[in-house]
């Protein structure tokens, strides 16, 4: 109760006027993000802010149900961390190295889909270098696999990797692009699924104003 | 209430509203007569004119600190829009965090009114500072277009666009060289905001007359391969519309005669022409219609505030050799 008051607070107070002002969108077809949930949303990883700026995307009405996906090895590394993360943020954590574990590592996402709720995934797995896009890991097929009536809608952000790229501390404000593409659904098959989506991210990627002398 | 400002300043502000009513009004039946024309553009920009009118009016009415801060960041706005345009390095990661901090510190010296300050920070002390801070980090590649480029955006979204600001703390001087004349004493005493309020006045009418007088008359083409929506007729016509709207307002509204109004409204008229066609140059060079998407209807902050960049240290440095203090010169 407490925790999820804390949470609309942060991020009418400090996510989105930090977001929409410091930051800046420059948002196109965002008609296009899901409504409501069960829904997925991948996007391409760059930043710490990327998942800021999603979620700032959906608005205050959506928060309650908007959930993103992140690593159980970083954001869950000590005990104010976990707190701020799963609780404040929001996240579903995901453990990266599986290596010899038995359970299922997607049961929890599984259980939000069920839940209806919003999922924001990027399949990169890690923000890389900054502005460049890694190839898809495939989690998020055997998600979609298993929920294949969840519509799966691409996001291309661009600039937040100028603004605070991986290892850096000190922000510099950048506009972010946004372009929200057409959602994507399962068709029975890995690797065109996979194919498809990074093919949806780049035709979004292209759209994009990139300076160069 | 607003006893900050005189009624010539309140007048100015009602008769701008008033000329987005009547906007509003044309608009309307112009839809009404041809409903199949599409108009949702000028209407879109008709909306933003009065989302601009409203901010800028309140922080004037609200005090001159607040005016202060709005004038400040507005110059973040714009060269936060510059720095996402043009091509940056990675390595000067820290340096573009340097240019960002340029902009409280140079609004601090007009609130603090640290004239010596205000007017070599950028110009001296940043130019050096940011190549020192570039050299120290120590990657040459593309060095020279990195400082080129950062210090010309400094200069024009945060140096030349502070001078609007610095209008607000200019209180002309007994010694100065033409004597300052009021049309009444409510007047004299915010002679800051007026002149704000007029080089901001002229400079946004300059440009919507140019471009009026553009779209009745002129063929001939003043920059055809930089804009090739500018002619002749639009500038001189745009002009002479900005002078003639000069020399009634400037005597009555703020300190300036006749003369020195009619000569301001000449300046604003051509420098605003050319910084429109120099951020437009600037656009083509980098391949983009827009420089941004924050003002729909009008494109980015630059779009808007690009003749200001010219204009606001033209207008400062008249009003300021005529009417400044001679000991401080």
């Amino acid at each position: 109760m407490i925790n999820n008051a804390l949470r609309y607070l942060y991020f009418l107070l400090i996510v989105r006027p930090f977001v929409l002002v410091v930051i800046g969108l420059n948002a196109r077809d965002l008609d296009r993000l899901p409504k409501h949930g069960p829904a997925i949303v991948v996007a391409n990883h760059n930043s710490h802010l990327d998942t800021m700026v999603l979620m700032a995307l959906f608005g205050m009405n959506r928060l309650h149900c908007v959930r993103p996906v992140a690593a159980a090895d970083h954001f869950l590394r000590n005990k104010w961390m976990a707190w701020f993360s799963t609780k404040i943020i929001g996240i579903i954590p995901l453990k990266r190295d599986m290596k010899g574990v038995r359970t299922d590592p997607l049961a929890a996402l599984s259980e939000a889909i069920q839940d209806n709720q919003i999922l924001l995934l990027f399949p990169e797995g890690s923000r890389g270098q900054p502005e460049v896009r890694e190839k898809f890991k495939t989690g998020v097929a055997h998600i979609a696999k298993r929920h294949p009536e969840v519509p799966i809608t691409p996001v291309f952000l661009h600039g937040l990797g100028k603004a605070l790229p991986k290892g850096e501390g000190v922000l510099v404000p950048f506009f972010c692009d946004v372009f929200v593409g057409e959602p994507l659904a399962w068709k029975g098959d890995r690797a065109n699924f996979m194919a498809e989506m990074e093919q949806s991210i780049d035709n979004l990627a292209s759209q994009v104003h990139q300076p160069e002398f | 209430m607003f006893d900050h400002l005189s009624t010539h300043v309140l007048l100015t502000l009602f008769g701008i509203v008033v000329a987005l009513v009547t906007s509003n009004a044309i608009l309307w039946i112009a839809t009404r007569k041809n409903p199949t024309r599409d108009l949702t553009e000028v209407s879109l920009r008709l909306k933003t004119w009065w989302m601009i009118v409203g901010l800028f009016s309140l922080v004037l009415l609200i005090s001159q600190t607040a005016s202060i801060v709005f004038m400040a960041f507005v110059s973040f706005l714009a060269l936060k829009e510059f720095l996402s345009l043009i091509p940056t390095r990675r390595a000067d990661h820290r340096v573009l965090f340097w240019a960002y901090l340029a902009i409280p510190i140079q609004y601090y010296w007009i609130y603090s009114h640290w004239f010596g300050l205000f007017i070599i920070f950028i110009p001296v002390y940043m130019f050096m500072w940011l190549p020192t801070r570039m050299v120290s980090i120590g990657e040459t590649d593309g060095f020279l277009r990195a400082v080129g480029t950062l210090h010309w955006g400094l200069m024009t979204t945060v140096f030349s666009l502070s001078h609007a600001a610095y209008l607000l703390v200019l209180t002309p001087g007994e010694t100065s060289l033409v004597k300052p004349q009021w049309s009444s004493e409510a007047a004299a005493a915010c002679s800051g905001v007026s002149l704000l309020l007029l080089l901001v006045l002229l400079t946004q009418f300059n440009d919507i007359a140019q471009f009026c007088w553009g779209k009745m008359l002129g063929s001939r083409k003043v920059a055809p391969k930089v804009s090739p929506g500018k002619t002749w007729g639009g500038l001189l016509g745009g002009v002479a519309s900005t002078v003639a709207l000069a020399s009634v307002l400037g005597p009555w509204l703020t300190c300036m005669d006749l003369t020195r109004s009619a000569i301001a409204g000449l300046i604003i008229g051509i420098s605003g022409f050319f910084a429109d066609l120099s951020i437009s140059a600037l656009k083509r060079d980098l391949g983009v219609k827009d420089s941004g998407f924050s003002l729909p209807g009008h494109g980015g902050i630059l779009d808007r505030v690009d003749s200001l960049t010219f204009t606001a240290p033209l207008f400062f440095h008249f009003v300021y050799y005529c009417y400044g203090e001679v000991v401080a010169r």
